[in-house]
C-alpha cells in the first residue's frame, strides 16, 4: 500500500480549508456558514494528525482531540445563536444582521 | 460679655445654613422663625456686647477677638478675627436692630410669596456678611463680607427671577459694583506691598509712620479704596445701578439698598480715615464726589414717578451728604448721618412697601393720592420719615445730622463755600422731593382702591423706626442749642473729632449758620406745598410746562448716565464679543473638533455590519501576515 506522504495530507488539508473559507465568504445561510467553519476546523485537525504521524509523536492526535472538543462547544454556541437569530430576525441570512453598522 | 462678639455674625450665618439645609422641609412659620429669630437673637447679643462695651470700655477703647488663622502663606497670615470699636459698635447695632425690624416686617410682607424660605435665606446671609464686613479686623476678611453683601444684593434684586427685567437689574447692580470692587482689591494689593499687612489697625499705624502726607502712594491707596466705596455706595459715576435695584422686594430696598449695604463705602472710608488724612487730594475728591452726587441725585429724585425710584435717588443723594462729610474731614458727621439715615430711610422704604402692597403693586405716585384717610398709620410714619429726610428742624433726627454736615462743609479746615452751597441747595431739593411725595401720595383725590391693609408685624417696625427717626438725633445736639452730645464723645474714641478751624468756622458753628439751614428747609416745604399740593391746580401745570418738561425728562433718566454708558461700554463690548466669536483661537478649537468628526466618519464607514465582509478582510489580513512571515 502506497504510503500517504505528509505533503499529500497537507495539500488535502489546504484544499479543505480553502473550500471552507470559500463557503464562509459566499454562503449566506447561517447553518451552512457553521458547517463551513466545521470544515475549516477539520482541515486544521487533519494537518495536526498528519504532522504527528510524520514525526511519530502523539501530540498531533492529542491536539486533534482538543479540536474536536472545541468544535463540539462551538457548534453548541453556534446553533444556539442560530436559533436566537431565527427568532429575532425571522431569517437565517447572515446579511440581514447588519444593525450594528456604523 | 465682649467674648460673645463672634456670636453676632455667627447667628445669622447659622440661620442661613439651617434654611439652606432644611429648605423644602420647612413650612412658612418655621422659616419665618428661623429667619427673623436668628437676626433677633443676634440683635440681643449685639445689645449685650455693645452695651457692655459702652458701659465699661475695654483698654484702648477697642476689643479685638481672634478666632483662628484663616491661612498662612509665605508670611501672609490674615485672621478670622473681629475688631470692635465705636464705629463698628454703631454699625453692628444698626444692622442687627434695623435688620431685625425689617425681617419682622418681611414675615408679613412676603407671606404669600412662593420664594418665602429663599427670601429669608438670602436675607440672613446678607446680615451675616454685612456683620463680617463691619467687624473684620483685616481688609481681606472685610473684602469677604464686601463681596458677600454684593452677592446677596444681586440675589435679592433679581429675587423675582421669572421677570427678565428683574434679572437684568440684578446683573447691572452686580457688574457696576464690580468696577468699584476691582479698584478696592487693587488698593488692598497696593497696601500690602507697601506695609506688608492687611490687619487694619497695624496697617493704619504703619501707613501713618511710613507714608509721606500727600505722597503719590498715599493718594493712590486712598483713591483705590474710594473707588470701591463709590461702587458700593452708588456715588457718581457708578450710581446708575441703585435706581434699578428697586426691582427687588421693598424690605430688600429698605435693608440693603438704603440702610446698610450702600453705606459700606462710608464705613470703609471712616475706617481708613488715617489714609485719607494722609491724602488731601483724595479727600478733596471724596468731597467733590459727594457734592456732585447729592445734587444730581436730588434733582433726579424730584421728577420720578415711581415711588421707590424717588426714594432710591434720595438714598444716593443722602449718601452723597455722607461722602461730603467724610471729604471735609467730618468723619463723625458722616457716621452720624449714616445712623439717622438708616432709621428714616428704612422707615420710608417699609412704608412705601405697605403702600405699594395696599394698592396692588402700583408704583406710580400720580396714581396714588388720598391715602391719608385710608392708611393713617402709614401716613403718619411716612410723613415722619419724609420730614426726617427733609431735615425738618428740631423734631427729626435728619435735621441734627444734616445740619452738622452742612456746618462741617463750611467750617472745617477742608470746607469751602462751594461745598456749602452744594449742601444748601441739596437740602432745599431734598425738602422739595420729600414733601412732593407726601403731598402726592397722601393728599388729594384717591385714584386707586386700597385692597390690603397692613397688620401688626408691619406696623410695629414702622412705629419703632418712626420713634427712632425722631429721637435718635437728640444724642448729638449742636453747641448753640444744648451742650448734650454723648454720641460725639463716644465716637471720639475711634475717630478724629471734627475741628471747626476753617475760614468761616465761626459762622458755621453758630446759630446763625443753622438758621440758614432751617430757613431753607421751611421755605422748601412751602414751595413743595405750592407746587404739588393736589388741590392747588399747579401740580401738572408746572411739571408739564414747556420750560420744565425737557429738563424733567433729562433728570428722570438720571442725567443721561445710563444713555452714555450704554453707548460707551455696553454696545461696543457686545459688538466686540460678536466679532471676536470667530477669531483664530476659535478656528483651532473648531479644527480639533472637525478632525475628530472626520476620523469617526472614516472608521465607522468600515463597520458595514456584513459578516462576510469582515471574514474576507480578516482572511486577507491573515494571508498577508503569513505571506510576510513565510516569504521573508
Amino acid at each position: 500500500m502506497a504510503s500517504v506522504s505528509l505533503d499529500h495530507a497537507l495539500v488535502l488539508a489546504a484544499i479543505l480549508f480553502a473550500i471552507g473559507f470559500a463557503g464562509l465568504l459566499t454562503r449566506r445561510n447561517l447553518i451552512v456558514v457553521l458547517a463551513c467553519i466545521e470544515i475549516m476546523l477539520n482541515a486544521g485537525g487533519l494537518a495536526f494528525v498528519a504532522a504527528g504521524a510524520r514525526w511519530g509523536q502523539a501530540d498531533g492526535q492529542v491536539m486533534f482531540l482538543f479540536v474536536l472538543a472545541m468544535a463540539a462547544a462551538e457548534v453548541a454556541v453556534g446553533l444556539a445563536i442560530a436559533i436566537r437569530f431565527r427568532q429575532s430576525l425571522k431569517s437565517l441570512d447572515v446579511d440581514d444582521a447588519d444593525e450594528m453598522k456604523g | 460679655m465682649l467674648g460673645l462678639l463672634w456670636l453676632i455674625p455667627a447667628l445669622p450665618a447659622a440661620g442661613f445654613l439651617a434654611l439652606v439645609l432644611l429648605n423644602r422641609r420647612l413650612d412658612r412659620t418655621a422659616a419665618a422663625w428661623i429667619g427673623a429669630g436668628s437676626v433677633g437673637l443676634s440683635a440681643l447679643v449685639a445689645l449685650l456686647v455693645c452695651g457692655s462695651f459702652i458701659v465699661s470700655p475695654p483698654a484702648g477703647d477697642a476689643y479685638h477677638q481672634v478666632l483662628w488663622t484663616w491661612m498662612d502663606v509665605a508670611g501672609f497670615a490674615p485672621n478670622i478675627g473681629f475688631y470692635l470699636d465705636a464705629v463698628s459698635v454703631l454699625w453692628v447695632l444698626v444692622i442687627t436692630f434695623v435688620g431685625f425690624l425689617i425681617h419682622l416686617y418681611s414675615t408679613e410682607h412676603m407671606e404669600h410669596d412662593e420664594g418665602f424660605t429663599r427670601f429669608f435665606m438670602y436675607l440672613n446671609l446678607f446680615v451675616a456678611s454685612m456683620l463680617v464686613l463691619v467687624l473684620a479686623d483685616n481688609l481681606l476678611l472685610l473684602y469677604l463680607g464686601w463681596e458677600g453683601v454684593g452677592l446677596c444684593s444681586y440675589l435679592l434684586i433679581s429675587f423675582w427671577q421669572k421677570d427678565p427685567q428683574n434679572v437684568y437689574c440684578g446683573r447691572k447692580a452686580f457688574i457696576v459694583t464690580r468696577v468699584g470692587d476691582t479698584a478696592l482689591i487693587a488698593g488692598l494689593f497696593l497696601l500690602f506691598t507697601q506695609v506688608h499687612t492687611l490687619e487694619i489697625q497695624p496697617m493704619l499705624a504703619a501707613a501713618q509712620e511710613s507714608f509721606v502726607p500727600g505722597s503719590a502712594v498715599a493718594v493712590a491707596a486712598a483713591l483705590l479704596i474710594l473707588g470701591g466705596a463709590i461702587g458700593k455706595s452708588a456715588q457718581v459715576p457708578l450710581q446708575t445701578w441703585l435706581p434699578d435695584a428697586m426691582a427687588g422686594p421693598s424690605p430688600v430696598s429698605a435693608l440693603i439698598h438704603a440702610a446698610t449695604m450702600v453705606t459700606a463705602g462710608v464705613y470703609l472710608i471712616a475706617r481708613t480715615n488715617v489714609l485719607f488724612t494722609l491724602a488731601p487730594d483724595a479727600r478733596l475728591i471724596v468731597a467733590i464726589v459727594g457734592t456732585v452726587t447729592l445734587l444730581l441725585a436730588g434733582f433726579s429724585a424730584l421728577v420720578q414717578h415711581d415711588l421707590k425710584r424717588a426714594l432710591a435717588y434720595s438714598t444716593i443723594s443722602q449718601i452723597g451728604y455722607m461722602f461730603l462729610a467724610l471729604g471735609v474731614s467730618g468723619w463723625e458727621a458722616g457716621v452720624f448721618h449714616f445712623m439717622t439715615h438708616a432709621f428714616f430711610k428704612a422707615l420710608l422704604f417699609l412704608a412705601a412697601g405697605v403702600i405699594i402692597e395696599a394698592l396692588a403693586d402700583e408704583h406710580d405716585i400720580f396714581k396714588m393720592g388720598g391715602l391719608r384717610r385710608e392708611l393713617p398709620a402709614v401716613f403718619w410714619t411716612f410723613t415722619i420719615g419724609a420730614a426726617a429726610l427733609a431735615a425738618l428742624p428740631f423734631v427729626t433726627d435728619g435735621f441734627y445730622s444734616k445740619d452738622l454736615i452742612i456746618a462741617t462743609s463750611l467750617g472745617s479746615v477742608d470746607g469751602n463755600l462751594w461745598f456749602y452751597a452744594g449742601a444748601i441747595v441739596g437740602a432745599f431739593v431734598t425738602t422739595l422731593y420729600s414733601f412732593r411725595l407726601v403731598w402726592l401720595v397722601f393728599f388729594g383725590e384717591r385714584h386707586t382702591e386700597v385692597s390690603r391693609r397692613p397688620r401688626r408685624r408691619q406696623l410695629v417696625p414702622l412705629w419703632i423706626l418712626a420713634v427712632l427717626s425722631v429721637v435718635s438725633g437728640l444724642i448729638w445736639m449742636p453747641p448753640w442749642l444744648a451742650g448734650f452730645h454723648p454720641f460725639e464723645t463716644f465716637l471720639d474714641t475711634a475717630l478724629p473729632p471734627i475741628e471747626f478751624t476753617g475760614e468761616y468756622a465761626h459762622f458755621a458753628e453758630s446759630a446763625l449758620g443753622a438758621l440758614v439751614t432751617i430757613s431753607v428747609v421751611v421755605v422748601g416745604i412751602g414751595i413743595a406745598w405750592l407746587l404739588w399740593m393736589p388741590w392747588r391746580r399747579g401740580t401738572h401745570a408746572f411739571s408739564e410746562s414747556p420750560a420744565v418738561r425737557p429738563l424733567a425728562a433729562y433728570w428722570l433718566g438720571g442725567w443721561g448716565f445710563d444713555w452714555v454708558y450704554e453707548r460707551v461700554f455696553v454696545i461696543p463690548v457686545k459688538w466686540f464679543a460678536r466679532v471676536a466669536r470667530n477669531d483664530l483661537v476659535d478656528h483651532v478649537v473648531d479644527g480639533i473638533a472637525w478632525l475628530n468628526v472626520a476620523a469617526w466618519r472614516t472608521l465607522s464607514a468600515g463597520q458595514t455590519g456584513r459578516l462576510r465582509a469582515y471574514v474576507a478582510v480578516a482572511g486577507f489580513g491573515i494571508a498577508l501576515v503569513l505571506a510576510v512571515v513565510v516569504l521573508r
